[in-house]
C-alpha cells in the first residue's frame, strides 16, 4: 500500500469525521441550552484530532523505517576489501536499493522463481523498466530480497498502526461533542500552532542553508587546509578518477574571488551612474506622464531573467565588442569574446532598474521642506540635488548600492554565459575571468561524488559566497534603518 | 567709485545691469544635468530594445520550419526485406527509415541511385528525425508498408538555415555546411512548391534532442509546469499563514525578530545558494532523485516563500484597522476576524504578490542547474518525480550549443519564456489595477 494511498484514506476518515461531527453537533444545539462554539467548529475538531496524529505518525514511521532498513542492509554487507569492484559501500548500499525497489515490480510468479545469480536479475528486470547497473554482484540478491520484505512489512504495520490511530481519533472526537464543548477554542489554538509552524520555515531554511554548506565544507577542509583554500593563488582542481586518490588539485580561492569582484566592479560602473541619473530625473524632473511610461519600461529590464542576459551577452554583446576591438586595431581583436567587460557590461545592464528604483525611493522620500526650502533661497534644481537632497539621501543610496552590489557577486548565468571558464588573475578587463558562481556551476554539473573534494569545493566556495552576500545585505539593511529612523 | 559707474551706466543704457553671480553658468550647469538624467535614462531604453530586438531578431524564424511534402514509397523490400514482421515486431522497430526517404527524395530530385556522392548529400538534406515520424506511422499501421504515402518531411538543420536565409551562400563552397548541388535542390523543390516553410509545432512538442531540427521545449515546458503547480501549492499556503503569524500574532520579541531579520535577509541571498541547499538535503539526504521537477519546485518554493511573504505582509498592513476593530467589536473571534475579514480585503494584493513571485521562479535557472536538470530527457515526464528540465535550463542547454539553427531555436526559447512572464506580470498588473481599493 503506497503512502499516498494511506494519505487519502486518513483524509478521507477525517472528512468523515468532519460531516459527522457537524451533524451531531447541529442535533444537540436544537436541546435549548447555550452552545458555545459553531456547530462547524466541532467539524473541524474531529477532522484535525483525526488526521494530524495519524499524520505525524505517518512522516515518523516513513523516516524512521527507512533509516532502519538502511542501517540493517549495511550491517549486513561484507566488509570491504582492496579487491571489491565497487569503489565504496556507499556505492554497493545505493545498488542494494535500487534491487529492492526493483523486486516490488515483479509479480507473484516471478517472485517464487528468482533467478539466483545478479546477472539474470538484471535481465529480468530491464524487461520490467527497471534500468540497473551492470556492477552489481551476487551476494546483493539476498540482501535486497530480505530489504524488500522488510520493507512490505514496515509499510503495512504502519499503515495498520495510522488507520488505528485515525479511527481512534475519530471516535476521540465525536465523543466529545456537546454544546459547552469549547470546540472553537480548540480549533484556533492548532490554527495558531500551524502559522507559527509556517513563519519558523524561514528559520529552518538559513538553518538549513548554512548547516548542509558547513558540514560538507567541513568535509572539504579535511582534504584541502583552510590556509590553502582562502590563500591560495591556483586553482587546478584536477578531476580525478572515483576511488585512485592520485590526482590531488590545487583550491585557491584568491583567482576566483578577484575575477567576482572584478566584474561586479565593472557591472557597478555601468549601473550606479546611469541609474542613479534615471532616478534623479524621473524623481526632480520628469512629468508624471513620463514618469509613468519610463519607470516601467526600465523596470521590465529587472523582469527579465538572467539567462536571457547571458545569452544576450553570449551571442550579441561579447561578438559585437570583439569585431569592434579588431576594427580599432585594424588587425586582431584585442577584447575577447568572453571576458570581463562583457560579463560586466551585460550585468550592468540587468543591475540598473536595481539601483535607479531603490534610489528613486530614497530620494522621493526626502522631505518635501528641505527641497522647498533650498529652491525658495535660488538654488536651481540641480544645486538642490547636488547640495541637499543627495546629501540627506547619501546613506539610503550607499545602503541601496551594498544591496546592488550583493546581487552583482552573486549573480550566476550570465557570468556561466559570458565571463569564461579560465582562472586566473589578471587584470586586462578585455580578457576571460572567472567567479565563484561559474565554478560552483562547474563542479557540480555532471556527475556527483560526495566524497570528493572536487564537489565538496563547491559548497566552501557557497559557503563563502552566502557569508560575503549576507555580510553586505546587513551591513546595507542596518544603513537604510539608521537612515529611516532620521527622518520619521 | 563703483558704486558711481555702476549708476552711471544704468543711467547710460536706461535699465538696470546686473551683477555678475554666474546665472549663466548656473543655468548651463542645471541644463548638462538635466541632459545627463535624460541621457541616462536613453541608455537604459536603448539596452532593452537592444535585449529584445536581439532575441526577437534571432528567433522570430524558430516558429517556422523547412519542411517537403514528399510522396514516399514505403518499399516493403527496404523496411522487412525478409518477411518476417508477423512474427517478429522488432522488425518494424529497427528498419531503416531513412532509407526510403533518401530513396524517395532522390527520385524527386532526378539522382541516380549509383551516383553515390549524390545520394550522400540527399541523406544530409533532410532530418533524421524521420526515422521516429515513420517508425510511428508504420507500426501503428503496418498495412501501410508497399503504398505510396506523402509525409510531410523536417529539411535538415543546415538546409532549413540555408533556406531561411542565415547562411551566407556567397562564401566558398567548401567553407559552409550547405552545397552548391542542395542549394540548386532547395531552389528546384521550392519553385515546384513542395519545399517551404510551416509553422513549428516540433518546437512545442519534442523533446530533447542533438539535432535542431527535432529539438524541442516539450519535456522543458511540462517539467516547468509541474514545478509552478509545486510551488503554488506549497509557497502560496505556507507564505500567507507566516505573514499572517507575524503581521496579526506575533509579539515583539526576540524570535520574532530572528524570524524577520531572516525573511529579509534569505530575500537577498544569491538564488545558487538555494541550488547547494536543494542538493545537500533533498537529493543527498533526503535521497530524491535527481533532475526530478520535485526538487526543482521544492527548491524554488524555498527560494519564492521570502518573496510571497513580504508582499501578503504589505498587503495585509494596508487593511485599515477599523475593519479589525469592527469584528472584534460584533463579537468575532481573533481568528475570525483574521480568516473572515482581513483575509479576504487582502486577497488580491496577496495573488499579485504571488503572481510576481512565480514569474521570478519561472526564470531561474542557476539552481536547477545544481540540482541536475541539465539533463537529456527525450521522453516526456509523467510524474514530479521523472527526470525533467525547466524552460530557462533549456535554453541555457541549447546556448551551449555551436549550430546555427541551435541559436534560432534558443532565441526562438527565449521568446516563449518571455511572453510567459509577460502574460503573469501582465496579469498580476490587470489584478491590481481591478480589484485594489484604498481606504
Amino acid at each position: 500500500m503506497s503512502v499516498l494511498l494511506v494519505l487519502l484514506i486518513v483524509f478521507g476518515i477525517g472528512l468523515v469525521g468532519f460531516f459527522v461531527g457537524r451533524q451531531r453537533a447541529r442535533a444537540k444545539e436544537t436541546v435549548g441550552i447555550k452552545v458555545h462554539s459553531r456547530a462547524h467548529y466541532h467539524g473541524w475538531w474531529v477532522f484535525l484530532v483525526t488526521v494530524l496524529p495519524a499524520l505525524l505518525f505517518i512522516v515518523l514511521w516513513t523516516a524512521g523505517s527507512s533509516i532502519y532498513l538502511e542501517h540493517s542492509a549495511e550491517a549486513s554487507l561484507p566488509p570491504q576489501t582492496a579487491t571489491s569492484a565497487l569503489a565504496s559501500r556507499g556505492l554497493a548500499l545505493d545498488m542494494v536499493k535500487s534491487l529492492a525497489a526493483g523486486l516490488e515490480r515483479l509479480d507473484p510468479t516471478e517472485r517464487q522463481n528468482l533467478p539466483q545469480s545478479y546477472t539474470d536479475l538484471r535481465a529480468l528486470l530491464g524487461t520490467k523498466g527497471v534500468a540497473l547497473a551492470s556492477e552489481g554482484q551476487d551476494y546483493m540478491l539476498p540482501i535486497a530480497e530480505r530489504w524488500e520484505s522488510q520493507a512490505i512489512t514496515a509499510r503495512h504495520l504502519g499503515a495498520g498502526i495510522a488507520f488505528a490511530l485515525a479511527v481512534a481519533g475519530l471516535i476521540f472526537g465525536l465523543s466529545g461533542i456537546h454544546p459547552r464543548a469549547r470546540a472553537r477554542n480548540n480549533v484556533e489554538r492548532i490554527v495558531l500552532w500551524g502559522l507559527l509552524a509556517a513563519s519558523t520555515i524561514a528559520i529552518l531554511t538559513t538553518v538549513g542553508i548554512i548547516f548542509s554548506m558547513l558540514f560538507q565544507t567541513i568535509k572539504f577542509f579535511q582534504d584541502v587546509s583552510p590556509w590553502n583554500f582562502f590563500f591560495g593563488t591556483v586553482w587546478d582542481p584536477r578531476f580525478a578518477d572515483a576511488g585512485s586518490g592520485g590526482a590531488e588539485g590545487q583550491f585557491g580561492l584568491i583567482p576566483l574571488l578577484a575575477g567576482t569582484l572584478y566584474i561586479a566592479l565593472v557591472a557597478m560602473l555601468v549601473a550606479v551612474p546611469i541609474g542613479l541619473f534615471a532616478a534623479i530625473y524621473m524623481a526632480e524632473y520628469a512629468t508624471p506622464r513620463v514618469r509613468a511610461i519610463v519607470k516601467p519600461l526600465l523596470e521590465i529590464l529587472a523582469g527579465i531573467p538572467t539567462i536571457v542576459y547571458g545569452f544576450f551577452a553570449l551571442i550579441t554583446v561579447g561578438p559585437f565588442l570583439r569585431d569592434m576591438s579588431a576594427a580599432i586595431s585594424g588587425g586582431p581583436a584585442f577584447i575577447m569574446s568572453q571576458s570581463v567587460l562583457t560579463a560586466g557590461l551585460v550585468m550592468g545592464i540587468m543591475l540598473i532598474p536595481f539601483v535607479s528604483s531603490l534610489s528613486d525611493d530614497i530620494i522621493t522620500a526626502v522631505p518635501g521642506a528641505m527641497r522647498d526650502g533650498s529652491l525658495g533661497l535660488g538654488a536651481t534644481r540641480s544645486e538642490t540635488v547636488k547640495r541637499v537632497i543627495l546629501p540627506a539621501a547619501l546613506p539610503g543610496i550607499v545602503g541601496a548600492l551594498l544591496l546592488t552590489a550583493s546581487r552583482a557577486i552573486g549573480e550566476t548565468m550570465i557570468v556561466v554565459l559570458a565571463a569564461g571558464v579560465a582562472a586566473r588573475l589578471n587584470i586586462n578587463p578585455f580578457d576571460a575571468m572567472t567567479t565563484i558562481t561559474v565554478k560552483i556551476v562547474n563542479q557540480l554539473t555532471g556527475d556527483l561524488e560526495f566524497d570528493s573534494p572536487q564537489t565538496l569545493v563547491a559548497f566552501a566556495l557557497g559557503l563563502t559566497l552566502f557569508f560575503l552576500t549576507l555580510a553586505m545585505n546587513i551591513f546595507a539593511l542596518y544603513i537604510v534603518r539608521k537612515y529611516r529612523e532620521q527622518y520619521e | 567709485m563703483t558704486d558711481a559707474t555702476y549708476n552711471s551706466s544704468a543711467a547710460a543704457t536706461g535699465r538696470p545691469v546686473r551683477r555678475d553671480i554666474g546665472i549663466k553658468r548656473r543655468y548651463a550647469a542645471e541644463r548638462r544635468f538635466r541632459l545627463y538624467g535624460i541621457i541616462a535614462i536613453a541608455i537604459g531604453i536603448f539596452f532593452l530594445f537592444a535585449l529584445l530586438s536581439s532575441v526577437i531578431s534571432n528567433g522570430y524564424t524558430a516558429f517556422w520550419q523547412t519542411t517537403i511534402e514528399l510522396p514516399v514509397k514505403l518499399d516493403e523490400k527496404i523496411i522487412d526485406p525478409s518477411n518476417q514482421r508477423a512474427t517478429n515486431p522488432n522488425v518494424l522497430m529497427t528498419a531503416n527509415y531513412p532509407v526510403v526517404v533518401r530513396n524517395a527524395l532522390a527520385e524527386k530530385l532526378g539522382v541516380a541511385a549509383t551516383d553515390r556522392p549524390a545520394m550522400r548529400e540527399v541523406s544530409k538534406f533532410f532530418s533524421d528525425g524521420v526515422r521516429n515520424q515513420l517508425r510511428e506511422m508504420v507500426v501503428a499501421n503496418p498495412s501501410l508498408i508497399g503504398t505510396t504515402q506523402t509525409i510531410p518531411v523536417l529539411a535538415s538543420g543546415d538546409i532549413d538555415s540555408a533556406f531561411k536565409g542565415q547562411i551566407d551562400l556567397s562564401v566558398d563552397q567548401a567553407n559552409r555546411k550547405v552545397s552548391d548541388q542542395q542549394v540548386g535542390w532547395m531552389k528546384k523543390l521550392a519553385d515546384e512548391g513542395v519545399m517551404k516553410e510551416k509553422f513549428n509545432t516540433g518546437l512545442f512538442t519534442y523533446g530533447a534532442s542533438s539535432r535542431p531540427e527535432t529539438a524541442g521545449l516539450g519535456v522543458a515546458l511540462i517539467g516547468s509546469l509541474y514545478m509552478m503547480l509545486i510551488v503554488l501549492v506549497l509557497a502560496l499556503p505556507i507564505g500567507v499563514a507566516a505573514s499572517i503569524y507575524l503581521e496579526e500574532y506575533a509579539k515583539k520579541n526576540r524570535l520574532t525578530d530572528l524570524i524577520e531579520v531572516n525573511i529579509n535577509n534569505l530575500a537577498a541571498v544569491p538564488s545558487i545558494v538555494y541550488g547547494l541547499l536543494g542538493l545537500a538535503v533533498f537529493i543527498n539526504l533526503v535521497g530524491l532523485p535527481r533532475s526530478a521537477s520535485l526538487v526543482g519546485g521544492l527548491v524554488l518554493t524555498l527560494m519564492t516563500l521570502p518573496t510571497i511573504i513580504i508582499a501578503t505582509r504589505a498587503a495585509l498592513r494596508a487593511v485599515p484597522p477599523s475593519i479589525r476593530a469592527a469584528a472584534l467589536g460584533l463579537g468575532a473571534s481573533k481568528t475570525q476576524m483574521v480568516f473572515h475579514h482581513v483575509l479576504p480585503l487582502a486577497a488580491p494584493g496577496i495573488l499579485t504578490g504571488t503572481i510576481i513571485g512565480l514569474a521570478h521562479a519561472l526564470g531561474e535557472t542557476a539552481p536547477l542547474l545544481l540540482i541536475g536538470m541539465v539533463a537529456f530527457v527525450v521522453g516526456y515526464p509523467t510524474t514530479p518525480m521523472d527526470p525533467a528540465t525547466a524552460l530557462p535550463v533549456q535554453i541555457y542547454m541549447w546556448a551551449n550549443e555551436a549550430e546555427r539553427a541551435f541559436v534560432e531555436r534558443t532565441s526562438g526559447a527565449i521568446i516563449v519564456l518571455l511572453l510567459f512572464l509577460a502574460v503573469m506580470n501582465i496579469g498580476a498588473i490587470i489584478l491590481r489595477r481591478r480589484f485594489e481599493r484604498r481606504w
